[in-house]
């Protein structure tokens, strides 16, 4: 596509937590909504989250009634022994006829391949796919329709990327935003014993602690380990490692080492993306409140729409939503974020 | 007999440094194989371009395996040079760290790297169809799964390493850690990283070592050490064990290993000897024990045999 070419209508690809969240999403006007089912077969396996097999086929019912898509997220690693967790998953999502499922780990993926051939397979962030040969890959061994990409790419790069693949391409666009390279991350796994990848959780709130000092500041814990400390006049924030403050030889002053606590907020790139080729739209926040869901998906259908008919989108009022009120183009913009 | 591989260097040697060590392990360390390439930074390659060839002809003199392992975080075209490059490579055997390797290497023969996520035997058996012949298992792999996907291995032919040495790889980003430390990007870095030979190290707000960052890796602090659980591993039917180079003697601690796997000495008198010749660092072994990695677990490594076979 060239640049001053109208962009098509990107899908808005929304989270969903619970079938209220999922059925608020659809409502909202999002094109198709992500979820994972009760274990640990997804990113987001967290206590009082995600559907029951029974859930997943009455969402399906609701949302392909709103004219929506559902997409089932496969996207942690089996460790030897409990692939059988996944291979569950995956049937459940044939049974419940998703429109797709969304995986990592080349195991899983080569059963859903092989099992069934006609379920359509996205590749998911968890594999880490940031090249155009390793995309070329997937799509090679398992018949992948879609990638989404790592959040690490300028948009130059992901125009790149499109040219050089045959598969669509979804990209993040609001919501939490890890430093560490999805599926490749053990730093939860070092300080708790809980696996983001085998486990799926990252910064489990069973091993969050946190403990006022003398002098009223505030450490947040994760396991015996210090992540960040607030004085009095600060918000604390959740210790999620990649997001903590430490020190170092060179900074002895606790510092950011690897990111701070900002949201990732991409409507004012959104005609960008769609020109780079970016089919799909991807809100994080399967772990977020159904009023959240709410405000964010209605919020960017009208930014996407606004982009459809060649209008300037407004998003200014969802900095209120995103983390510690700061938010960031990550490394879209600019390769200077590296 | 368990075989001792020394895996790639996560970190940026300075060039006569990195040649030395190499130098050392080829006429004096008792190991099988050796992990050459560089897998974390590609701006780093040009570097040590120019005594690949003599390290790897020096290695092979001594007797070793030389393997030539791929990056592990591949996306600006440099990475993805880099890596159809090493695959383009006639006869070298290349360790795969990411997925753009394997769109290359098709049809070919191949390992798999710790860097790439290969946390089960049905995954590993889809790999080995791809042409896999050997695989080293993911740091943060708990014993019972080690096993399982051990049994597997067997069945498919494959060779098994477990890291039993050095710090943890914990996690890859985009962004260089050591640039951002030092006011810079990735792009204008200076290889700043040069100054770390075992990594930074990052300390958490009260002072607690915590972490160490290598460019765009992040490490454990602590050094895994699995002295205790060499006679598991044997059992288990691990092939070969993975020292990660530090600075230190990785000769002296080839050595150590060495004993361990032939019953010399005890895991007691292996940790003695290996606090004298490695960086000082506590030890740990918590990931394989199902624990936080950081830990180190006392048990003996007889009392849970039965559960490995």
């Amino acid at each position: 596509m060239s640049a001053d070419e109208v962009p098509s209508r990107p899908e808005l690809v929304c989270p969903a937590g619970t079938p209220a969240a999922l059925r608020t999403a659809v409502d909202a006007g999002g094109d198709a909504v992500y979820c994972g089912l009760q274990d640990a077969s997804n990113a987001r396996n967290f206590p009082g989250l995600n559907f029951t097999p029974q859930e997943l086929a009455e969402a399906v019912t609701y949302a392909h009634r709103g004219g929506a898509r559902v997409l089932l997220a496969v996207n942690t690693f089996p460790p030897a022994g409990r692939f059988e967790v996944w291979r569950h998953a995956v049937d459940v999502a044939a049974e419940a006829a998703v429109d797709a499922v969304i995986v990592a780990d080349c195991g899983v993926a080569a059963y859903a391949a092989n099992r069934y051939p006609r379920l359509r397979l996205h590749l998911s962030v968890q594999a880490g796919a940031s090249s155009p040969e390793a995309i070329r890959f997937y799509c090679r061994e398992f018949g992948i329709k879609r990638v989404v990409l790592p959040r690490i790419l300028t948009v130059a790069e992901i125009r790149g990327i499109h040219e050089a693949i045959d598969c669509e391409i979804e990209a993040f666009v609001f919501g939490n935003i890890g430093m560490m390279a999805e599926g490749r991350c053990s730093l939860t796994s070092y300080a708790t014993g809980i696996s983001t990848n085998m486990d799926g959780v990252c910064s489990p709130a069973s091993h969050v602690r946190y403990e006022q000092a003398a002098d009223g500041s505030l450490s947040s814990r994760l396991g015996p380990f210090a992540i960040d400390c607030f004085g009095c006049e600060e918000k604390a924030g959740y210790p999620t490692i990649c997001k903590g403050r430490y020190t170092n030889r060179d900074n002895p002053i606790p510092y950011y080492a690897f990111e701070e606590p900002r949201s990732l907020n991409l409507s004012s790139l959104l005609p960008d993306l769609v020109r780079a080729g970016v089919s799909a739209l991807k809100i994080e926040g399967r772990q977020r409140s159904r009023a959240y869901v709410y405000e964010v998906v209605a919020a960017y259908r009208r930014a996407v729409d606004a982009v459809v008919a060649g209008a300037v989108p407004d998003l200014g009022h969802l900095l209120a939503l995103t983390e510690g009120q700061k938010q960031t183009k990550g490394a879209y913009e600019t390769r200077k974020w590296r | 007999m368990q075989e001792i591989a020394i895996g790639p260097l996560f970190f940026h040697w300075p060039v006569q440094e990195r040649r030395d060590f190499y130098f050392r392990i080829a006429d004096e360390a008792p190991v099988s194989t050796v992990y050459l390439g560089e897998v974390i930074c590609s701006k780093r390659i040009p570097f040590f371009a120019g005594e690949m060839h003599g390290v790897r002809e020096r290695l092979e003199r001594g007797g070793k395996r030389v393997v030539m392992s791929t990056l592990s975080e591949v996306t600006v075209p440099a990475d993805r040079r880099a890596v159809r490059e090493a695959c383009a490579e006639a006869g070298a055997e290349i360790e795969v760290n990411d997925a753009s390797a394997l769109w290359w290497l098709d049809g070919q023969r191949f390992r798999v790297g710790q860097l790439f996520n290969c946390y089960s035997g049905e995954t590993l058996a889809f790999l080995a169809s791809k042409g896999a012949t050997d695989v080293c298992l993911p740091a943060e792999l708990p014993a019972p799964a080690i096993a399982e996907i051990a049994r597997s291995a067997s069945a498919l032919s494959v060779g098994v390493e477990v890291q039993v040495y050095g710090r943890a790889s914990l996690a890859l980003s985009a962004r260089c850690y050591h640039a951002r430390a030092h006011g810079r990007t990735r792009d204008n870095c200076l290889f700043v990283c040069e100054r770390d030979a075992d990594g930074l190290d990052l300390r958490t707000v009260d002072g607690t070592r915590f972490l160490a960052v290598n460019g765009i890796q992040t490490l454990s602090h602590a050094c895994v050490n699995l002295s205790r659980e060499v006679g598991r591993l044997q059992r288990m039917g691990v092939s070969r064990l993975r020292l990660s180079p530090h600075t230190g003697d990785m000769v002296g601690i080839a050595g150590v290993f060495e004993a361990l796997v032939r019953s010399q000495i005890s895991a007691e008198e292996a940790d003695h000897r290996l606090a004298a010749l490695g960086p000082d660092l506590p030890f740990a072994n918590g990931f394989f024990h199902g624990r936080p990695g950081f830990e180190r677990v006392q048990e003996g490594s007889a009392t849970r045999a039965a559960e490995d076979t």
